[in-house]
């Protein structure tokens, strides 16, 4: 008996569905045997990384507070990726995004509505121009964006260390690095009272339909899918490439800025040097995971923040680090990776038959 | 043929039996049992898809049948690989070569033999070989200055180095102008005199009229015929492939044209890339209601102009393309389809068509704005539904429906598509590149009578082709491109085989270099 790869006439809707679901559970799976192999409880672990956030209803607000980032960057990243244009700075656009905000809110210093507004527009203007340039660079002197957007996040967080720890350094705040924090009238209006639910966790929530919406009924999604998939077919089709590496880079960008003022204004409501949480990173596995479709995105976006809470829990419960997390998740992207090829393929166990050979 | 009944012992050199090969959803060879005697020209005659390569695949070893026999001079064998097919005395010249550009002829031969030929006098055999049967190479010359024609020879010779009993060309005239399929005919018949048998893989009928002595027909994977070629017509031969009857093209009244419709004047453009062609001065016109055929050898510039014509490159000049008077050289390929110019390039998965996409998204690739398929920055589906199913009723497209994504229809289906999606557009002016390419009889007509039909209602027709057959049948004017020149255009009723093949010759010609 062989094991062989055979294509399918036509990709496999069933298994665009089903393999991201089966990452998730190999992940699982093979998290428990590791951990068990290493004298850790490993069914103990996975159950708090993946199931306790989601049954323990006082961590639903926890991951909701941390889904709405990771699904707004990846919403951003996924209109890059089926463009198959690759920003990977998403760290230092949401790091910009979120130090342009601050700007905005404590040089002004009173609230109200139209101050969130201009704190949020800050936002998403700082996180379009970091990606400007990795854009610019790509279309003038043909630089791989992979490494300019991702070299742009070191530079990012030197910005932020310059300014938490110089010029925005809170003069009450006994000498350590963070900026002063924001008036109390200048932070996101809490949705559910008693719990961190901001306003931003709404706007993730709409987003994705907003961008679903886009991708499936615009000549501007077309041309992003097109680009993606047969790039001298959009060429033939009158699309051009170049506004479409500056279109899917701005708004990669836009979105990465975006979550990162609204983390600032909605929770954090100042910027220290540990402000940079990775989000940025975490948003491309999103991104795979919910198979680069926005609505993919936001529930990739919850079952990601899910470990990360589950890891904090793992940290008091079982005593692993809460970076355990992180490889979770890097299995998680792997096992997506790696079953993308069911979609295309079906394997098929053939009997290997013995047979005289040619000319023996 | 009598020679079966003549002389009864002998088996034959190939003999298939009920060879069968399943692929995902389609059964490519269905029980097809075929003969190949020693000495034999046999023709293996079928449309895209009928299962010809498979059938072949499976003789040369590149594919395993799943079910039946094969027989070697009347032993049963299993052709495990295409190493075992050369030890066999199986031989084979693709339709693609597989040649190093910046090798020498020789280097290449000597690359390209099994470790078990000894090594020892290659040079000594090649030049035998080649001497032997006429075919004349430079053994010292670098690959890449060769024509096409030369770099089939080097792979011919590469076949007969083995000493091969059976020889299989697949589609090996597709390339090669007039002059050089005579030079080929030469050395397969001396080939056959040996006693050498050939299958040939065609679709050119006269071809195989011309030169083989069997025909076996495959159809849908079936074997449905074996007849003698040079007692059949084309015609016949043509409907037996198709399985219906062939409709020939129905023209009206000739050379009553309109006004000048599309004007190329010095159009020149830059090569693309290390191994483009640059465009230099091509000047010509179409007026309304003409065919106008562009010959030559693949790869003289044939991409370049679709692409400077489809605006998928633009002209330095704004004048230098015109349509129905306006200046358009500058306008990207929308700007072009919105005065009036469509366009149909060579290769239609990934180029013509998105292959991941659905019939109806790849209508609004081309025709969303001529057809009001985007209504304020949207895309009206279905619009866009509905145009594809238009094409497809009209062009009798073999596809679920519009939501049947493009690389699951056959080569021909999907270029009927295309062509239907352009031409139910009713552009101004039509460009197509290979229009039939890979495409079966039955398709291939039915592209033709729409392209004849087009310019019959007043557009003006480009067709860039390199079946110099197909132009002769469908054009009213014709010109020739070689190395991104283009002739004088001569009226197709006027024209002459052999200038046409000397123009598509170009400096490669056979003579500059024949001593």
């Amino acid at each position: 008996m062989r094991l062989k790869l055979e294509k399918r006439r036509e990709p496999s809707m069933a298994m665009v569905v089903v393999t991201p679901i089966l990452a998730v559970v190999l992940t699982m799976l093979i998290g428990i045997v590791v951990f068990d192999a290493i004298g850790i409880d490993g069914q103990r672990a996975v159950v708090d990384i993946f199931l306790t956030p989601l049954l323990a209803s006082y961590k639903w607000q926890d991951v909701a507070v941390k889904a709405a980032p990771l699904v707004l960057i990846a919403l951003g990243l996924s209109v890059g990726n089926r463009a198959q244009i690759w920003n990977i700075g998403a760290e230092g656009q949401y790091i910009i995004g979120a130090l342009c905000a601050a700007g905005v809110g404590l040089s002004v210093g009173s609230g109200g509505f139209l101050i969130m507004l201009a704190m949020v527009i800050a936002g998403v203007v700082g996180g379009t121009a970091w990606a400007a340039v990795p854009a610019w660079l790509r279309l003038r002197f043909n630089v791989n964006e992979i490494l300019s957007s991702l070299m742009l996040t070191y530079v990012a967080l030197q910005v932020l260390g310059y300014l938490v720890g110089g010029p925005w350094k809170d003069p009450n705040g006994r000498n350590f690095p963070a900026t002063a924090p924001l008036a109390p009238d200048q932070g996101l209006p809490i949705l559910v009272p008693g719990t961190t639910i901001h306003l931003g966790v709404l706007v993730a929530l709409i987003l994705p339909f907003v961008f679903w919406a886009i991708m499936a009924r615009s000549v501007f999604g077309y041309q992003i899918r097109v680009v993606g998939a047969a790039p001298h077919a959009a060429r033939h089709g009158g699309f051009d490439s170049r506004n479409t590496v500056w279109a899917s880079m701005l708004i990669g960008g836009g979105m990465a800025g975006l979550a990162g003022a609204l983390e600032f204004s909605g929770i954090l409501h100042k910027i220290d040097l540990g402000f940079p949480s990775g989000y940025g990173f975490t948003a491309i596995i999103v991104s795979f995971l919910g198979r680069l479709h926005p609505i993919g995105c936001l529930i990739a976006g919850i079952v990601l923040a899910v470990t990360f809470v589950g890891g904090q829990l793992a940290k008091t419960t079982v005593h692993i680090p809460d970076s355990t997390a992180g490889i979770f998740q890097a299995m998680m992207l792997f096992f997506i990776l790696a079953s993308d090829i069911f979609v295309r393929y079906r394997v098929r166990f053939t009997s290997s038959r013995a047979k005289p050979v040619a000319g023996e | 043929m009598s020679k079966d009944n003549a002389m009864p012992n002998p088996p034959p050199r190939l003999e298939l039996k009920g060879i069968t090969k399943h692929f995902p959803g389609v059964l490519a060879n269905d029980h097809v049992s075929m003969a190949v005697q020693p000495g034999e020209i046999h023709a293996l005659l079928g449309e895209n898809g009928a299962g010809k390569s498979t059938l072949v695949k499976m003789i040369y070893g590149i594919m395993q049948p799943d079910a039946g026999e094969i027989r070697w001079n009347g032993k049963p064998v299993v052709v495990p690989n295409p190493k075992a097919a050369r030890r066999l005395g199986i031989g084979m010249v693709f339709q693609h070569f597989s040649l190093f550009e910046a090798l020498t002829v020789m280097e290449n031969i000597a690359l390209g033999m099994d470790a078990r030929i000894p090594a020892r006098e290659p040079d000594a055999r090649i030049r035998a070989v080649m001497t032997q049967y006429g075919l004349l190479l430079d053994p010292g010359r670098i690959v890449s200055t060769l024509s096409v024609g030369e770099r089939q020879r080097i792979e011919i010779v590469r076949a007969l180095l083995l000493n091969p009993e059976l020889l299989i060309m697949d589609e090996p005239t597709s390339v090669l102008t007039p002059q050089e399929v005579d030079q080929l005919f030469v050395v397969l018949r001396q080939l056959a005199s040996e006693g050498r048998s050939i299958l040939y893989i065609s679709h050119k009928l006269h071809e195989i009229k011309a030169l083989c002595d069997t025909a076996t027909i495959l159809r849908g994977g079936k074997l449905v015929d074996r007849c003698d070629p040079r007692v059949e017509s084309s015609r016949s031969m043509a409907e037996k492939m198709i399985g219906g009857n062939l409709k020939d093209i129905q023209r009206g009244k000739l050379g009553n044209f309109g006004a000048e419709k599309l004007v190329v004047k010095g159009l020149s453009v830059p090569a693309e890339g290390p191994f483009g062609v640059a465009l230099k001065d091509i000047s010509f016109s179409v007026r309304a209601g003409e065919i106008f055929g562009i010959a030559g050898v693949a790869g003289n510039g044939q991409n370049a102009l679709l692409l400077a014509l489809s605006g998928e490159a633009t002209a330095k000049s704004h004048q230098a393309i015109s349509v129905d008077g306006a200046p358009v050289g500058h306008m990207r390929a929308r700007a072009r389809r919105g005065q009036g110019m469509a366009s149909v390039p060579e290769e239609r998965n990934g180029h013509a068509a998105v292959p991941v996409f659905s019939l109806a998204d790849n209508a609004v690739l081309t025709a969303r704005d001529r057809l009001g398929m985007v209504r304020s920055g949207l895309i009206d589906h279905r619009a866009a539904r509905t145009y594809a199913g238009e094409v497809i009723e009209a062009f009798s497209v073999k596809a679920t429906g519009p939501g049947a994504l493009a690389e699951s229809l056959s080569g021909g289906n999907l270029q009927k598509y295309i062509m239907g999606r352009e031409i139910l557009q009713k552009p101004q002016v039509l460009v197509v590149s290979q229009p039939t390419w890979g495409v079966d009889a039955g398709a291939a007509a039915a592209i033709h009578q729409a392209l004849v039909d087009l310019a019959a209602d007043g557009s003006a027709i480009v067709v860039i082709s390199q079946d110099l057959d197909e132009l002769l049948a469908l054009c009213d004017t014709l010109a020739v491109i070689n190395e991104g020149r283009l002739s004088r255009p001569m009226k197709v009723s006027e024209a002459r085989i052999e200038e046409i093949g000397l123009l598509m010759g170009g400096i490669h010609g056979e003579t500059t270099h024949a001593a």
